[in-house]
């Protein structure tokens, strides 16, 4: 019969040891890999065909859709007949369709899962684990705030299309198991931070509590308001041969998974609209409701309308979309640990120009990388003083710091005891036996079956990892053995369970993969309730033992029928209406969060690189067309304009030397290599490449602020951009325009999401002043290079007229000129329509209107101290000053080259230093962290 | 209660008690400005058998936005600082009156113990009631507690020649009185005195190998001998009241932190052994704090938000008899 354990951390077994040397290499930043978010991202169910010491495999492979995984009753019978009539339908090659139809709208939707890197980097090869190190980092480089050191490129989250049916008999029974259990939980939990009985009493052995890593001594006494202490927990199943469930995991430090298993849903509803309309089933978006008015539930009674915010490692997190979108389905923000300041006992969001309270923290920050005073000094993750803070019950921090004390394998053993003697009750679910080392008798049978068990340590600690005894060596077994005698108490060992499958679709057709359920419960009303479905994993290879998301495990969307399908007439109306709609009932106020300076500050640059983008589009566009048109035609009029507006572009994009410097004759004799390279080379800052990665990764770190057809539409960017890379890797000659028309189209829908679809809160006055201002210094960038060339050879007038006439297409402002002006275009036309006047919204004059609007939108100009942010009022003087000198600029200063040349400069500097000004007085940020180690010198 | 201000004491000691007055005062200077400075501090001494605290108070320049003070996992009196004034220089000055009165301990009264016998006695407690008195533990012996103190932890292994330096001291049947005072004094003997040559992150490893350190490496090693023997032992800060030479003056500020071990012994219950002067703690001492190791007490603590890159630190200890 096939076998399973729940042992974790094996996908990141063979990366292990050189993980070691890379935390020593990169110190801190790489070591907080292993605990970032406290995701498990590994789940090894073992057994089956991958050579578990039983052999062989407990189903037969190949079964019916939905067979192994929806039994039971009727209803579940139907759905999964349904679900096999459906694939039957379809065919293999409808499945496949399916499935690319799935891939697709996981790329449209941004879904992602974890962060690999670009071969070169240097973190790369050193961290086999596919795990962010430079999370850190980027966050450093995003508060920098102008140019991001490492571009990390998320991986895909990988879905099935099939979904697993769940019939509502089944489901009840677990999820009054699991609620049970996480009750047991909590009531340990509970205990652990407070008397400690159980250890006093020895119903669990105080080694197994005290030896393990998170067991967080500084949280002692820290308590949430309310009745429990833990707020979130997830526990992973798995069924095994005769049906039952039972817990391969707990996860308790900071769960992970929900908004997966939302996003699932919304995928798998649209790629299986048939089947998810003529099914009656659970929803989940109950579930996050629940979730919003817990986190309420526990906050600070002082709180009137608490604010609450999700504590996020950062946008390289590896759960990074999971914590953005639950976010967003909760509606509260996420923050950084940069973003919170503790003055005074009490938690602060940085906001720009003034501190917002914050009164209950979730947490997705692992516990010891929380806070730098009094846990890991080294995190730059944590906010100093939040553990002192949650003490003082100022803040309530879900799940609690010791939580993760929970997710100690080497509990198990003594949880079926703690149940009795807490709840007076057996423990419902079974986990895989388990053994723990510190018990002698316990220790001698781990010893005697070393070469049959999954070995791990009790903490999930860098370095150390779960192994297989039967892949040893009888030498490694020694090693092994001598490694738990020297300190038993911090080794347990799990017998295999049996794990049965789920069908998915794979290009040579269904294949059966073993499965693992997520259920998710969280505390409300003094008891547990769960989402009803969860997130389904899958194994990465038929026959595999692992389950795991790192190792590329697809998800499963997990189907539970309501049971009003078969009784739906018999419901009286009034019940129908709330299934999935509990929003109706009256939600007590929430305070909202305005955006913290970091978010402000990334928004701001997400909307001076998205206009960038465009406006190098637009740019790119023109000199395309020019040097198709003009490039074999030297001596021509034409072709002396194309060169113009080479050296021009190289110095508006400042992606010298390009076409000025001293080897441009070629470049100017055939372009086109380098204009290729200012589309698609994304390691030169100026190229339209890096701008939208610039985008992108902005767009990333403010997830949570954005319309989820954002994501839509930045991928279509970067299809586009991939295209013409590979298209060039090919050998292929080709128009540049068709893509550029493609990508402009891709920016304009961004903009237009910008314009229609996000509330004028805060932060959308800080995304459109960076694109005022964006649009304000390219427009003049381009007026003064082109007016006033440095290389300051007047133009013949018919090249002039031509590149006036360029000039004002990429203004896109051709038309109006053409509307107001007879004959060729001239300087003080041009300067006129794209300098100063104030009606038209591609001029400079116009920009810095709506920018004056912006500025006006944000929050008051008031420190914690009371009194404006020094730089503030610079700023709008600075803004006044150009202005001004804008409604100055008369046809006399035009007329004359040497005034406008002096006029362009001036105006261009003007505004460079204005949005200078502009970020130093609104994205002020903390000095470095330090940390003051312990008094040193020491005497006797 | 305001911990800067005096705080009149719960207990008194009987009028026999020995009476002082610790001053510890830390400087940190740095080369910039410090726009926020968060601190930790284990300086006030906390209630212990044989020794009451009269009065303890903890002073900060610049003056903190924020000063409180709560009880650690252990018991410990811990202070927590913000000071979000801008500055460029941190004092923070802890001064404790503090009278003490300890029995003489005599370990050769437990003789009649192995080591062993001793350590099997702690090992049996999770199965037993809370107390221990059953196996002539005493009864404010908290079993949590000691079993907390047997396990490693992260200043105190059992690897690097630590179970071999232990084996040479705790050798079969040897009576657990005579043991205890055996490894204290020969880790004086075999060890040179030496400040500067570690530093508070030194491992254990590097201090045998070096045979030289400072009081903490010397309270290490021996509270991981006794673990690895299995019998509880923590670590101990706190102070030594020292005196000039004869016929001159005591210098202010000469005196120091120290660090010694405790473990937990049948009948006597936890017992202070200075390893560093070779000899048991008595009324010359006062306790501060205690923990697993160094990393759970350390006298101060702290993360602060600079662009100095470079700070200058100063410590001064006073401990004068009143």
């Amino acid at each position: 019969m096939g076998a399973a354990s729940g042992a974790f951390d094996g996908a990141r077994d063979d990366g292990y040891g050189r993980y070691d040397a890379a935390a020593r290499a990169v110190g801190a930043y790489a070591e907080r890999v292993a605990a970032l978010d406290g995701v498990d991202e590994l789940v090894v169910v073992g057994g089956g065909a991958d050579g578990g010491p039983s052999g062989g495999s407990g189903e037969a492979p190949g079964e019916v859709p939905g067979g192994t995984a929806a039994t039971g009753s009727g209803h579940a019978r139907a759905a999964s007949a349904d679900l096999a009539a459906t694939v039957d339908l379809l065919g293999l090659p409808g499945l496949l369709a399916r499935r690319a139809e799935t891939a697709r709208l996981v790329e449209d939707d941004g879904v992602t899962y974890g962060v690999s890197r670009r071969p070169g980097d240097p973190a790369d090869g050193a961290l086999s684990d596919g795990s962010v190190a430079d999370g850190a980092l980027l966050d450093a480089a995003l508060l920098d705030g102008t140019e991001r050191p490492v571009r990390s490129t998320p991986a895909r989250w990988r879905l099935d299309p099939l979904p697993v049916v769940l019939d509502p008999v089944e489901w009840q029974a677990i999820e009054a198991a699991v609620a049970q259990r996480v009750e047991v939980l909590d009531l340990v939990l509970t205990d652990l931070y407070g008397p400690r009985d159980l250890l006093r009493r020895g119903v669990v052995p105080a080694e197994v509590v005290l030896g393990h890593s998170e067991f967080v001594r500084a949280a002692d006494q820290i308590r949430l308001p309310g009745p429990r202490q833990l707020f979130m927990a997830a526990v992973d199943l798995g069924r095994d041969a005769s049906g039952g469930w039972t817990v391969v995991s707990d996860r308790t430090q900071a769960p992970s998974g929900a908004g997966y298993a939302m996003e699932n849903r919304r995928i798998v509803s649209r790629v299986m609209p048939g089947l998810y309309r003529d099914t009656r089933l659970e929803r989940l978006r109950a579930f996050f409701h629940t979730v919003r008015e817990g986190l309420q539930e526990i906050a600070p009674a002082t709180a009137e309308a608490p604010r609450v915010v999700l504590l996020t490692p950062g946008p390289g997190s590896e759960t990074a979309f999971d914590q953005s979108f639950l976010s967003t389905l909760l509606g509260y923000p996420v923050v950084a640990g940069s973003d919170l300041v503790v003055r005074e006992g009490r938690v602060f969001v940085r906001a720009p120009g003034r501190l917002e309270p914050v009164d209950v923290v979730l947490r997705r920050v692992d516990a010891w990388f929380s806070d730098p005073l009094e846990l890991r000094p080294e995190s730059r993750l944590g906010v100093p003083g939040l553990l002192e803070a949650a003490r003082r019950g100022t803040v309530s921090v879900a799940n609690t710091f010791g939580a993760g004390v929970l997710e100690n394998p080497g509990l198990l053993p003594f949880l079926p005891a703690a149940c009795e003697a807490l709840l007076g009750e057996p423990l419902r679910l079974p986990s895989a036996p388990t053994w723990w080392c510190g018990d002698p008798a316990s220790r001698s049978h781990v010893l005697a079956h070393l070469d049959r068990l999954v070995v791990k340590p009790i903490s999930r600690g860098v370095g150390r990892t779960s192994v297989f005894g039967w892949e040893l060596s009888q030498a490694r077994l020694d090693a092994l053995r001598r490694r738990i005698e020297a300190n038993p108490h911090a080794w347990c060992a799990q017998e295999q369970v049996p794990l049965s499958t789920a069908p998915v679709v794979t290009p040579h057709g269904l294949e059966p993969r073993r499965f693992l359920l997520r259920t998710f419960a969280v505390a409300k009303d003094g008891g547990y309730r769960l989402m009803t479905g969860g997130l389904g994993r899958v194994a990465a290879r038929a026959g595999s033992t692992l389950v795991s998301s790192f190792s590329g495990s697809p998800a499963k969307d997990v189907w539970v029928l309501s049971p009003a399908t078969a009784t739906v007439l018999s419901i009286p109306p009034a019940r129908q209406a709330p299934v999935g709609l509990p929003d109706l009932a009256p939600v007590p106020p929430v305070g909202e969060v305005v955006p913290s300076t970091r978010a402000a500050e990334d928004l701001f640059w997400l909307g001076r690189y998205a206009e960038r983008a465009e406006d190098a589009v637009r740019v790119l566009r023109v000199l395309d067309d020019l040097a198709e048109d003009w490039t074999s035609r030297p001596g021509t009029p034409g072709n002396l304009s194309l060169r113009m507006l080479l050296r021009t572009v190289t110095r508006v994009t400042t992606t010298f030397p390009g076409f000025t410097g001293p080897g441009a004759g070629r470049l100017l004799d055939d372009p086109r290599p380098e204009l290729l390279a200012l589309v698609v080379d994304g390691t030169r800052a100026g190229t339209l490449a890096h701008a939208v990665d610039r985008t992108v990764e902005a767009a990333h770190a403010v997830r949570d602020q954005l319309s989820l057809d954002t994501w839509v539409v930045l991928g279509s960017l970067d299809r586009v951009l991939d295209e013409v890379r590979q298209a060039a890797r090919d050998g292929v000659e080709q128009p540049l325009q068709p893509a550029l028309a493609r990508m402009l189209e891709g920016l304009l829908a961004l903009a237009g999401l910008g314009a229609e679809s996000m509330v004028r809160d805060v932060g959308w006055y800080f995304m459109d002043a960076g694109r005022r201002l964006e649009r304000a210094l390219q427009v003049a960038a381009l007026l003064r290079h082109v007016l006033a060339p440095a290389d300051d050879v007047p133009l013949p007038t018919a090249v002039e007229a031509l590149v006036l006439e360029s000039v004002l297409i990429a203004g896109e402002s051709i038309i109006t000129y053409r509307r107001r002006h007879q004959g060729r275009p001239r300087p003080g036309g041009v300067v006129d329509l794209l300098l100063a006047d104030r009606h038209n919204p591609r001029s400079v004059a116009y920009q810095l209107e709506r920018f004056a609007d912006d500025l006006a939108h944000l929050p008051p100009e008031t420190t914690p101290a009371g009194g404006a942010p020094a730089g503030r009022v610079e700023a709008r003087e600075a803004l006044a000053a150009v202005q001004a000198r804008l409604r100055e600029v008369d046809a006399a200063e035009v007329a004359d080259p040497q005034a406008l040349t002096a006029t362009l400069a001036e105006v261009h500097a003007a505004i460079t230093a204005l949005a200078a000004s502009f970020a130093q007085a609104h994205f002020v940020h903390a000095a470095p962290q330090r940390s003051l180690v312990g008094t040193p010198g020491w005497l006797a | 209660m305001t911990p800067a201000d005096m705080a009149p004491a719960d207990m008194t000691p009987a009028d026999r008690g020995r009476a002082y007055r610790v001053v510890h005062r830390t400087e940190y200077r740095y080369d910039d400005e410090v726009t926020a400075s968060y601190g930790r501090a284990h300086l006030t001494p906390r209630d212990a058998p044989g020794q009451w605290i009269r009065a303890s108070r903890v002073d900060v320049v610049p003056r903190p936005h924020l000063l409180a003070e709560s009880d650690d996992f252990f018991g410990n009196r811990s202070v927590y600082v913000e000071v979000h004034t801008p500055h460029e220089r941190l004092e923070v000055t802890a001064t404790s009156e503090i009278v003490v009165d300890r029995p003489a301990v005599d370990l050769a009264s437990i003789d009649g113990w192995t080591w062993e016998q001793a350590r099997d006695t702690v090992a049996d407690w999770p199965a037993l009631p809370a107390t221990g008195d059953a196996l002539g533990l005493p009864s404010e012996v908290d079993p949590v507690a000691a079993r907390e103190f047997l396990l490693p932890s992260r200043r105190v292994g059992f690897g690097d020649g630590v179970a071999a330096f232990a084996a040479g001291t705790f050798v079969p049947g040897r009576p657990v009185g005579e043991a205890v005072r055996a490894l204290v004094s020969r880790i004086h003997a075999e060890f040179t005195y030496r400040p500067g040559v570690t530093s508070v992150t030194t491992p254990l490893r590097d201090v045998l190998v070096r045979r030289e350190g400072v009081c903490q490496d010397f309270a290490h090693l021996t509270v991981a001998c006794l673990r690895h023997a299995g019998l509880p032992a923590r670590y101990v800060s706190g102070y030594l009241e020292t005196r000039p030479p004869p016929g001159q003056p005591k210098l202010q500020g000469a005196d120091a932190s120290h660090a010694w071990a405790s473990v937990l012994l049948p009948e006597l219950g936890w017992v202070d052994v200075d390893p560093t002067n070779d000899r048991l703690v008595d009324d010359d001492y006062v306790l501060t704090a205690w923990g697993r190791d160094y990393s759970d007490v350390p006298p101060l603590k702290g993360v602060i938000f600079t662009e100095s890159t470079k700070s200058t630190l100063k410590v001064a200890v006073d401990v004068v008899r009143i």
